[in-house]
């Protein structure tokens, strides 16, 4: 791990109403950069609104936040820049070949024609696709669609990744393929920001925040935060404070 | 849904005539064309709105667009039918519109024939009014004359609101919106994006639909052919922002493709003047029809086909068109812009 002394994501106070109802409610945090970060929460808990703010196609409501070091409200486009992410919904064309999914993206982040023969080359190679580059992503596998989808996502070598539920609906080797993606990225000092409701992948993270009704109501190591509830593993934690 | 139906099949889709507008040209003005023109005033299928003075106006009046028909009565109207037994009526009509053409034409001789019964009944010697009829702008009566611009409208709306909307709420649907919008694409560049292919079908849909009508069915260009192109863009970009605007209301293809087909074809069908003539609906639907696109660009290709009028005719249509498109844009970037918060 290679968890370096250097705030890449700093939020404050961070709030986002829909009228009275607030589903973000004034949550404050910091990510280093290179970190794994754990974002748990119930369904409706505020995550997936957390996230979007965060990766500045919602504008927050109250409260201040920095990502990559540009600010939420005046810098959303530099952030875009700064930015892969991967939504919970598989998210690539159906239609198109993995390599034609992977030209467009690329494209789409301004890389060079060069640049994106080379990276789809190489990540064809390292995804073991030889052979199926040119079929349609929609008669893949989910389990393969999601690996594609996390390079495609990581194709512009962005700062910080964020991963919406990304292993959803997969089964335990390709999510453990999955995460050991995840891990050679963050090696290579790529900031890892995951939602998941997996338990077992939390404990996987560096740290961990749990949401709870738009409020963070834990934020720790697993390890810490297991002696902290007193619990076997991060299951029971997530249930004990879920249930309040 | 059902009520909205019954009532709109119940009024509108009716080929019978009401209030149609049509104008006199009177060169005679003797006791009876004043009564033939108090009949055909009097009954609920005409208004007289205008009175000529010389034949000059007769043109300028159909280019306008103003009046179905206008009726000429020769000079010494009375005089003549008194002398020879024979007295003539000229009936212009508007053929843009083939069917009401002909219901005009048969409405207005039977007045002009219920007059010289009546006349009849206290003289021997039988009078005859003979009518004279001319379709102005379409001389045989073609029927294709009101399909075309009629199916070339659908075809365009079709194209480009509905497929416009389906493929945007296609992209929502499978997430990829979502991708591209944490892009550093700006949104109205990947609205653009979509847009363009659909832009490209369009024209290309609407110049084989002109020519065909050209070369098949002998359809005359009497206007600049230029005008005609400028206006079908015009039309197609409306349409394409009514797209976006579905687009940004649906959430799923099948809301957008409801929407499209409920909301745009049957007006565009019933209410666009396309096949039932829009003076004969109540005044309701009339109102409503004013804000169809469609009305007005059936308008203008007819005007530019048929009549071969230039923008000095057609200058309203065309700006209201403009105006709806920058409405439904403007439209469509707020209810963008709240959707995003």
């Amino acid at each position: 791990m290679s968890v370096r002394d250097e705030n890449i994501i700093e939020v404050e106070g961070l709030t986002k109403a829909f009228g009275d109802f607030k589903a973000v409610n004034e949550i404050s945090f910091v990510v280093k950069r290179g970190e794994i970060f754990g974002f748990l929460g119930a369904n409706g808990a505020g995550k997936t609104t957390a996230m979007k703010m965060l990766i500045g196609i919602s504008t927050p409501t109250s409260g201040k936040a920095k990502v990559a070091g540009f600010d939420v409200f005046t810098s959303a486009e530099d952030i875009k820049k700064n930015i892969g992410y991967m939504s919970q919904k598989f998210a690539l064309y159906d239609d198109l070949t993995v390599r034609e999914n992977i030209t467009f993206f690329g494209g789409i982040y301004g890389l060079k024609r060069q640049q994106i023969k080379q990276k789809s080359t190489q990540l064809i190679k390292e995804l073991g696709l030889d052979g199926v580059e040119n079929q349609l992503v929609g008669s893949l596998p989910l389990g393969w669609k999601q690996k594609i989808s996390f390079s495609v996502a990581m194709l512009h070598e962005p700062k910080i990744v964020f991963l919406d539920e990304p292993t959803g609906g997969v089964d335990p080797i390709t999510r453990r393929q999955f995460w050991e993606m995840i891990y050679k990225a963050a090696d290579e000092g790529t900031t890892i920001f995951v939602t998941t409701h997996y338990m077992d992948e939390a404990e996987y993270c560096n740290r961990v925040s749990i949401m709870v009704n738009g409020k963070i109501e834990a934020l720790d190591t697993p390890q810490k935060l297991k002696e902290q509830f007193k619990a076997d593993n991060m299951n029971d934690v997530f249930l004990k404070l879920a249930r309040g | 849904m059902p009520i909205a139906q019954i009532m709109l099949f119940g009024f509108a889709i009716t080929n019978e005539i009401n209030n149609v507008n049509v104008a006199v040209l009177d060169l005679s003005k003797d006791v009876s064309t004043n009564s033939i023109v108090n009949k055909i005033s009097a009954s609920s299928y005409f208004t007289v709105t205008q009175l000529l003075e010389s034949q000059n106006e007769v043109e300028s009046i159909f280019k306008k667009g103003k009046v179905k028909a206008v009726i000429v009565f020769e000079k010494d109207f009375d005089q003549q039918m008194r002398n020879t037994g024979i007295a003539k009526i000229q009936l212009l009509t508007d053929a843009t519109d083939p069917n009401t053409a002909n219901t005009i034409n048969n409405y207005i001789t039977s007045i002009t024939q219920n007059y010289a019964k009546e006349i009849n009944q206290d003289i021997q010697l039988p009078f005859q009014i003979v009518p004279e009829s001319r379709m102005v702008f379409n001389p045989e009566i073609k029927s294709v004359f009101m399909f075309v611009p009629g199916v070339m409208t659908i075809i365009l709306m079709l194209v480009s609101a509905m497929m416009t909307s389906i493929s945007i709420t296609k992209e929502k649907e499978m997430g990829t919106m979502e991708i591209l919008l944490v892009s550093p694409l700006k949104p109205y560049q990947v609205i653009i994006g979509k847009v363009i292919p659909y832009v490209f079908l369009s024209i290309i849909n609407a110049l084989v639909i002109i020519l065909l009508s050209i070369f098949i069915f002998k359809m005359p260009v009497q206007g600049s052919f230029f005008l005609l192109g400028l206006e079908s863009v015009l039309f197609i970009i409306t349409s394409l922002s009514l797209g976006i605007l579905i687009s940004t209301i649906s959430e799923t293809q099948q809301t957008a493709m409801m929407i499209s087909l409920m909301g745009l074809m049957l007006p565009v069908i019933l209410l666009s003047g396309f096949i039932f003539p829009i003076n004969s609906m109540p005044l309701p639907l009339q109102v409503i029809s004013n804000i169809i696109p469609a009305k007005w660009f059936i308008i203008i290709i007819k005007g530019v086909m048929l009549k071969g009028v230039g923008l000095l005719y057609l200058w309203k249509e065309t700006l209201i068109l403009l105006g709806m498109t920058v409405f439904f844009i403007l439209l469509s970037i707020r209810k963008y812009k709240i959707r995003l918060e």
